[in-house]
């Protein structure tokens, strides 16, 4: 079994934002980044997979981004993947979903995988598109948003989320694309052991100019904070403050404290 | 400007959020065709023509079949722009059509400034201007957005789509409703919600006690019900419940779209979080910055006395 996990690295989502001096991205420096959170769904999925099948998988992790990317490629490997690929790209922020697709589908292309796992989104940039156009240049089965995965031989049944918590059964066969939602499984945490192991793998490094042949079809004119309504009040200090001035707030709110 | 509008239908239905798409052509100004994938009793309320394919024929979920429907349509109305709603079906045909057509997709349009589209970006901490290239584009318009003005009437021609499909890639074994709920949030008159910024499932308690001295019951964000912090009947938001009580305290809650979702008719917000960016400070009524974890037991402290 052949399966490629596609995995972002975005910035923690409790950073402080500020704009590019284009305008039209965040600014980069001084943030942290780790995996996207929906990534780690789609990994930890494929090492189940790998686990089930008694190790007769291979699991190739890729990002697309700068060297940093190479950050998220290791826990992916540190987890359970088996090679890295890296396809180098400073600028992918300015590559546009259908760009990003492309390229993972030029990347597969020849490569016969059964099994393509992608997030259902990532956080920064958050298009959700970029697993189902994959699909679509691929000509896979796609099945998006998935919050449960089992898998006999090439047939796989899952659900899928709807709205309101409500759920959608479905069954296919391999080859597929299938993108990841939260709560599919419980990913594990890389062990000491495994994040040495993970030093020793296989990682390619290939520029993007071996796998993007296709122009962008969006442009991001520009990015910025949100307009603050400006409709609440903000409390600020000493907590022992904050929980007075709360406390008589909320003495006026509650029913069951008048 | 033409617009095909993607209705939504489920399980029989068709889902009132597809009224949201109306209103979207609306704010473009635009002239709209719809395109329904369901029964004809459950044509919308819309003087114009509904493009019409049989769901009994096509099923309800098939992918294969509904992106060959709407390139169809699509190009039978000649329509510049193809909207679906941000939904778990338009996510998942979206970018199919997108890619089978090479147009632009813009995924989320939360509003629209000077013909460009806007989309939120960084769990809502951000927003992002997008302009398509192409002249034809595929839409997903965030649930909640947009709002129909006035009552939907009038009633649409029907034309009726009939293609040769092949047999689908995807087959669906049918819908699981949500748990039953033990507890019912709507009822509630307060509700004090566990955030991911409570740290621990140890520390979830703290929080309970908090809605206790203020008699009301316990929520949850979705990261924590599902780590099982909390049980899943208590998730507010998009997946969980929709909630409107008359004091909703958000403790360590970033505020992401589909939270916010859930709660944002409550009467009055209180948000507990270390981050003064963070994004529930849009809807709250009241911020406070500081850590839950040293804050509530000092709140709570005083309420009991
Ligand atoms: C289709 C779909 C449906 C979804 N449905 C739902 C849903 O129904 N409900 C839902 O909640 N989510 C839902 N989500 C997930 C949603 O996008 C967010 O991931 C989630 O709401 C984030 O939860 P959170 O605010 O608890 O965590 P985070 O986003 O991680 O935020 C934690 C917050 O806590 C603050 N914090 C950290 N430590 C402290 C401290 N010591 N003191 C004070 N503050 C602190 C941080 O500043 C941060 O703002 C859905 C997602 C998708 C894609
Ligand atoms: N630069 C990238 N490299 C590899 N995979 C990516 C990249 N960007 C996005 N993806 C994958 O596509 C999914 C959806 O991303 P998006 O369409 O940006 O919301 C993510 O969860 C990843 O699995």
């Amino acid at each position: 079994m052949k399966i490629l996990v596609c995995i972002k690295h975005v910035p923690d989502m409790e950073s402080r934002f500020r704009v590019n001096e284009a305008g039209n991205w965040y600014d980069e420096r001084d943030l942290a980044f780790r995996l996207n959170e929906y990534d780690e769904f789609a990994v930890e999925q494929a090492v189940r997979v790998k686990e089930q099948l008694g190790g007769a998988a291979d699991i190739t992790i890729l990002s697309i981004g700068p060297d940093r990317v190479i950050e998220a490629v290791k826990k992916g490997l540190a987890m359970g993947g088996d090679r890295g690929v890296h396809i180098k790209d400073d600028l992918v922020y300015q590559k546009d979903p259908w760009q990003v697709a492309s390229v993972i589908a030029a990347f597969a292309r020849d490569k016969n995988f059964d099994l393509v796992f992608t997030g259902m989104q990532s956080q920064d940039r958050g298009s959700a598109q970029i697993g189902a156009a994959a699909a679509e240049l691929l000509d896979y089965a796609c099945i998006t948003t998935l919050v449960s995965f089992e898998i006999s031989g090439d047939v796989v049944t899952a659900r899928r989320e709807l709205e309101g918590g409500m759920r959608g059964a479905v069954r296919f066969k391999l080859p597929a694309v299938v993108t990841c939602q939260l709560g599919l499984n419980t990913p594990r945490y890389p062990t000491l052991p495994n994040i040495m192991k993970a030093k020793q793998k296989e990682l390619l490094t290939f520029p993007i100019a071996d796998f993007l042949n296709v122009e962008s079809l969006a442009e991001t004119e520009k990015m910025y904070p949100p307009e603050r309504k400006g409709r609440g009040l903000v409390l600020e200090g000493d907590v022992n403050e904050l929980a007075d001035k709360l406390a008589s707030i909320l003495k006026e709110k509650a029913p069951a404290l008048r | 400007m033409k617009t095909l509008l993607i209705c939504e239908y489920r399980q029989g239905k068709l889902l009132e959020s597809t009224y949201e798409l109306l209103a979207f052509a609306q704010r473009l100004n635009a002239e709209s065709a719809m395109l329904l994938i369901g029964s004809e009793a459950a044509a919308p309320a819309f003087s114009g023509k509904v493009y019409f394919a049989d769901a009994g024929q096509y099923g309800e979920y098939n992918p294969d079949a509904h992106k060959r429907l709407v390139l169809e349509a699509a190009q039978k109305e000649n329509a510049d722009y193809i909207v679906f709603l941000h939904s778990s079906y338009g996510w998942d045909l979206a970018p199919r059509v997108a890619a089978a057509l090479k147009a632009a997709q813009v995924s989320e349009i939360v509003g629209m400034v000077d013909g460009r589209f806007e989309v939120p970006a960084c769990n809502a901490k951000m927003r992002r201007l997008l302009k398509p290239k192409t002249a034809q584009a595929v839409l997903t318009i965030q649930a909640g957005a947009f709002n129909y003005q006035g009552e939907a009437r009038g009633t649409p021609q029907l034309e009726r789509l009939d293609l040769a499909v092949s047999a689908p890639r995807v087959e669906f074994l049918g819908y699981e409703e949500a748990e039953k709920k033990d507890v019912d949030l709507a009822k509630a008159e307060v509700i004090v919600s566990a955030g991911r910024g409570v740290g621990k499932q140890e520390n979830v308690g703290i929080i309970a006690a908090l809605a206790k001295v203020l008699g009301g019951e316990l929520g949850a964000t979705r990261p924590v019900v599902d780590a099982g912090w909390v049980e899943h009947t208590r998730q507010v938001g998009s997946s969980g419940q929709t909630v409107a009580p008359k004091l909703y305290v958000a403790c360590g809650i970033s505020g992401s779209i589909q939270h916010i979702a859930g709660m944002k008719k409550s009467d009055f917000i209180v948000a507990i979080n270390k981050d003064k960016d963070a994004p529930i400070g849009e809807v709250a009524d009241v911020l406070v910055v500081a850590d839950v974890m040293q804050l509530v037991p000092a709140l709570t402290t005083r309420l009991s006395k």
